[in-house]
Order: C-alpha cells, then sequence, then structure tokens
C-alpha cells in the first residue's frame, strides 16, 4: 500500500516537471502568437493615427507609407475650424453627460422601489419592464419621430437625451445590486429616523457604487457612439453629435482623409479612455448582465 | 413606516394591532413607492411603453413625412412580403450577414478567449486592447476601415507591392462589399464576447482541470468536456445578444458602403431608414421596424428552447 503511494508521488513530481516545461514553452509560443495577432488587429488603428498626422496629398501615397514627407500635427489643431468639430464635442458631451445623469437618478429612484418597497402589482410592473428590454430601439425610431415632432423637438438636445433615458436597462441591472443590500442596515437607518429617500441617498447609493460605474461606463458609451436617432432627429450643426458630424464630413467629399482621420481620432479618446480606466467596471458589468442577471 | 410596525409588534396584543399596522404600512409603502417610480415610471410610459405600441399602429398606416395618417389595415405588411423588390434583398443581405457573422463571431471570440485566459502574462491588456473597438464609435471605425479598403488604399497598396497587380474593389464589387461588412464587423464586434468568454473560462474551478488533466485528459478533451458545457451559460448569452445585435446591423454598412454598391449591402435598418426619411414612408417604415422586431423575437424564442437541452446551469 505504502510503496504504492510513494511510486506514484514520484511518477506524479517527475511528469508535472515535464507537463509544467512544455506548459512553460506553450506559454511563450501562445504569448508571441497572441502580439502578433494584437498588433495585426490595431493596424486599422494605427493606420488612423498615421494618417491623421499626414499631409493631405500623401493620404493614399504608392507604395503605402505610414509616415509622410513631415508629421503634420497642425491637422489637429486644423480640424476644429475646418468643420465645427469642437462644436460636436461640445454637443456629444453635454448630450452623453446629461443623458447619463438622468439614467442613472431615475433608475436608482426606481430600483429602489423595485428592490426595497412593497406595493401592489410591484412583480407584474417589473415584468414589463423586463419585457421591454427585448424591443430594438429600430423598432421604435418611426414613432418617436412622430412624437417628437408632434411636440417640437426635433433638432434639440432633449430630443436627443429624453427618449432613451427610461429603457429597463439601468433599473434592472441596479435592482439587482440593491436586492443585495442587507436589511439589517436599513433596519437600523430607520430605527435612526430616516426616510426612504435619506436611506436611498446615504445609504444605499455609496453600497451599490461599483454598479452604478457600471452604469455610467455603459450608457455614456451608449449615447457617445449613438448614430441612427440623431441621423433622424437632427439636421442642424448645432444640435450634431460626432458620430453624425464624421459622418456628414466622410459624405461631404473633397477627400480630405488625413483631416477625417483626425476627427475619428479624437472621437475616439473619451470612451476608448473610459473604457481603459474603468476596465474593472466593464468586465463586472458585462458578467453581471451577461450571467448575473439571468 | 415600516418601522412602526416592528416597535408595535413587541407590546401588540393579539390580532387587533397585529393586524392595522400592517395595513397602515402597506398603504405607506405604495405612496412612497409612487413618489420613487414617478420620474422613471412616468418616462418609461411615454418614451418606451407608448411608442411600442404605436409603433404597430403606425405600421397599419400610410403616414407620409408631412401629413396625417390613413389607416390601411395590413397592407403595408402585404406589400412588404409580396411585392417590395429593395425589402426582399435587404431581408436577404440581412439574413447573409447574421449567418455569416454570428458563427465567425462566436467561433474567433471563444477561440481567442480560450488562447487569452490561462496564463499569458500580461492578459488584461490584451482583453482591453481588443475591447478598443467595441466601445469606440462605430462611424469612426468604419471610416477608418473605408479609407483603408478603397481602391488606392492601403490594402489595395499593399496588394499591388507584392502581386504587382491592383487588388480587387473591395466596397466597389457585391460580393466582396458584403465580405468587407463582415470582415469589419468581427474587427469591431467580437471583442464584446471575448471579454464575456474571458471572465466565464476564468469562473471554471482550477481543480477541475487538474483533477482531468491528472486522469489523461488532453487539453482538446478538457476544451470540449468540461470548459464548454461548464460556460455553456455564457455561450447561450453571447449567441442571443450576438444575433439579436446583427439583425440591427445598420452602421457598418451603411457608412462602409451605403448599402451598396446597387443594394447589395443594403439591410433591413438601412430599408428602414431610407423607406422613412428618404421616400418619407412613415407608416411602411414602421412596419419594417416591426418585422425585424417580430423576427428577434422569433430567433430569441428558437435559441431559448435550443438552450434548454444544451446549456448547463448548475
Amino acid at each position: 500500500m505504502n510503496s504504492v503511494q510513494v511510486d506514484a508521488r514520484v511518477g506524479r513530481t517527475e511528469s508535472l516537471s515535464l507537463l509544467q516545461k512544455r506548459r512553460r514553452r506553450r506559454g511563450y509560443v501562445s504569448q508571441t502568437l497572441l502580439t502578433v495577432f494584437s498588433i495585426a488587429f490595431m493596424f486599422p488603428l494605427v493606420w488612423m493615427l498615421a494618417t491623421s498626422l499626414k499631409p493631405g496629398g500623401e493620404v493614399f501615397s504608392s507604395p503605402p507609407k505610414f509616415i509622410g514627407s513631415e508629421i503634420r500635427w497642425s491637422n489637429y489643431t486644423q480640424v476644429w475650424t475646418y468643420v465645427s468639430f469642437g462644436r460636436y464635442m461640445l454637443n456629444s458631451f453635454f448630450v452623453a453627460v446629461a443623458g447619463t445623469l438622468l439614467v442613472v437618478v431615475t433608475s436608482l429612484a426606481s430600483a429602489y422601489a423595485f428592490s426595497r418597497l412593497r406595493f401592489r402589482g410591484r412583480d407584474g410592473l417589473f415584468f414589463v419592464y423586463l419585457g421591454t428590454l427585448m424591443v430594438p430601439q429600430e423598432a421604435v425610431v418611426i414613432p418617436m419621430y412622430l412624437f417628437m415632432t408632434y411636440v417640437g423637438w426635433v433638432n434639440s438636445f432633449q430630443a436627443l437625451i429624453v427618449p432613451w433615458a427610461f429603457t429597463a436597462f439601468g433599473t434592472f441591472l441596479l435592482r439587482q445590486a440593491l436586492l443585495t443590500v442587507p436589511r439589517e442596515l436599513e433596519d437600523a437607518a430607520r430605527i435612526d429616523g430616516a426616510n426612504h429617500f435619506k436611506i436611498l441617498t446615504v445609504i444605499m447609493t455609496p453600497i451599490v457604487k461599483p454598479t452604478i460605474a457600471v452604469l455610467v461606463v455603459f450608457t455614456f458609451i451608449g449615447y457617445w457612439n449613438s448614430f441612427l436617432w440623431p441621423l433622424i432627429i437632427v439636421n442642424d450643426p448645432q444640435h450634431t453629435t460626432v458620430p453624425l458630424g464624421l459622418n456628414g464630413f466622410i459624405g461631404q467629399g473633397g477627400g480630405q482623409w488625413q483631416l477625417i482621420m483626425t476627427a475619428s481620432a479624437i472621437s475616439m479618446v473619451p470612451t476608448a479612455a473610459l473604457a481603459i480606466v474603468m476596465q474593472r467596471y466593464l468586465v463586472r458589468g458585462i458578467s453581471m448582465t451577461g450571467l448575473g442577471g439571468r | 413606516m415600516a418601522t412602526n410596525t416592528r416597535e408595535e409588534r413587541p407590546q401588540g396584543d393579539g390580532g387587533q394591532v397585529h393586524l392595522a399596522p400592517r395595513q397602515r404600512r402597506r398603504r405607506g409603502d405604495g405612496l412612497v413607492a409612487a413618489g420613487f417610480l414617478a420620474p422613471s415610471l412616468g418616462g418609461f410610459a411615454i418614451f418606451t411603453l407608448i411608442p411600442i405600441v404605436a409603433s404597430f399602429v403606425v405600421a397599419f398606416t400610410v403616414w407620409p413625412l408631412s401629413g396625417g395618417p390613413t389607416f390601411v389595415g395590413l397592407s403595408n405588411f402585404i406589400k412588404l412580403l409580396t411585392d417590395d423588390p429593395n425589402f426582399f434583398q435587404a431581408l436577404g443581405n440581412t439574413l447573409l450577414f447574421v449567418v455569416a457573422y454570428v458563427p465567425l463571431n462566436l467561433v474567433l471570440s471563444l477561440a481567442l478567449a480560450t488562447w487569452i485566459s490561462p496564463r499569458i502574462r500580461g492578459r488584461n491588456g490584451y482583453r482591453v486592447l481588443l475591447f478598443i473597438p467595441v466601445v469606440t464609435p462605430m462611424v469612426a471605425n468604419a471610416a477608418v476601415w473605408q479609407m483603408m479598403l478603397v481602391p488606392n488604399g492601403v490594402v489595395d497598396g499593399v496588394w499591388y507591392s507584392v502581386f504587382g497587380i491592383h487588388a480587387p474593389n473591395f466596397l466597389g464589387s457585391a460580393t466582396l462589399a458584403m465580405a468587407s461588412v463582415v470582415v469589419m464587423s468581427l474587427w469591431q464586434g467580437f471583442g464584446y464576447n471575448l471579454m464575456v468568454f474571458v471572465s466565464a473560462l476564468e469562473a471554471v474551478p482550477e481543480n477541475l482541470l487538474e483533477a482531468a488533466s491528472m486522469d489523461g485528459a488532453s487539453t482538446t478533451q478538457q476544451f470540449f468536456r468540461i470548459k464548454i458545457p461548464m460556460i455553456s451559460p455564457a455561450i447561450f448569452f453571447a449567441t442571443t445578444m450576438t444575433l439579436i445585435t446583427s439583425f440591427q446591423v445598420f452602421v457598418q454598412p451603411f457608412v462602409l458602403t451605403g448599402g451598396g454598391p446597387g443594394n447589395s449591402t443594403s439591410t433591413l435598418v438601412i430599408n428602414l431608414y431610407r423607406s422613412g426619411f428618404l421616400f418619407h414612408k412613415l407608416g411602411y417604415a414602421s412596419a419594417i421596424g416591426v418585422f425585424l422586431f417580430l423576427i428577434i423575437l422569433l430567433v430569441s424564442g428558437i435559441v431559448f428552447a435550443v438552450q434548454k437541452k444544451l446549456v448547463h446551469y448548475e
């Protein structure tokens, strides 16, 4: 019995070290291959940056070159005035920030009601909320457009912000988070005389901050990248957002590709930076909505 | 108010006292709940519920961009399904896109996730890098690809240097244009599923794989017999989401090819947009929207039915 055990252990250590060696070698190979793949994958973005620094005539040089006859940093100053790109950026920031705020505040309140209060029809109502998650935005843009013309919101910031601030997603996400807050905290606060508003703002909100961060990241990115709706509802430069302005810039011809690339590069900065800085919350959000929210 | 219940209960002597606070509590919560729900529920009713119902109503009308509606019953849908070659082509293109894009996306993201997830140094870096195109504006992504793929663009340039002849016109030929849209969409979109699968794979217990490898299971066996079943809920989720979003494909073909050449990359949503805002037929466009919704509902239903058999929940 004993000898068998010893034998097995010896065998195992031997095969383990072999295995480890093989694994390590395989690790280097994977690492190299993955790096090559990632570099190839990043090529479009690298090419975008390279082009954004070229003089206009050299965008389509043959053979292609990464660096033109000079590095033209001035493209990055010119683009703000060549089209009203500065205005588009401001518009996009305003719409995305205001929209995100609205979503967070209203979702927090309704999520609190759905998770922490008892009232008749609560589960039924929540079910209706959930049901609308399935409906694609494209299916409702026509009635939404008609509604906007009816209330006179065509070409306005409120039309860009308000219609998509009341989807069920935020309520759903924050309800999940609030449900996990222990009942005792709430009871203790109540005994101390806190009302529901205080409980939500002072006790609950700090606890569910990570989930709020998830909601902020997703909502901001959603607003920033939104294209179909602005395309439908806005046709003046005062309200044009970045994707819409970029699309107009591409369509306007004249082949100013170096400036289009400059604008594209700038347009990517806010959401790319957000994704990098908040990557923890992105990952969390994806696994929450994807797997936890089942 | 609920505090009352708690505080009164200890001294409560019998049913009478017990009942009254409970009633009070419920009514109180109802009022508070109404207050908390009002902003969200009001907006939800006006901007989500009513438009959903209205999309069906509008779909039963002829509604020009300037002017009022005329009720026409099902005739928009009948025209869509029997007598509209543009819609048919858009539907066909969308199906083609879905059939090409969804499996490629899932296979690619799952393969890379498996590759990244074990002991690769700096795997978070790779993961975020590959995720960047998911969060950057799709219009900007598509602009870059358009510039790369046009004749004399960098792809053509490299092609010419290597082969001595010019590359085919990727965006100008019907088949290649669709292929370009699929490739560009893969590049921009697969990072999302990659993220989903990496998270799921990280949750697979290490000792399960170790035990299997002790028992002599090969890496391939471990992948198909352990990892795949363990992450099948994530696969189901990714499949459903990717299917739904790929039926909604719009920006990539709209910016990259403008739906062309001809109608060869026009999709359902491009068709919807054009019907509504180029040809000013809002009722008809809404019918396309409803049709899209029903397709998505049907497809999700099918996936859901299939997953009951295939997905392994703990």
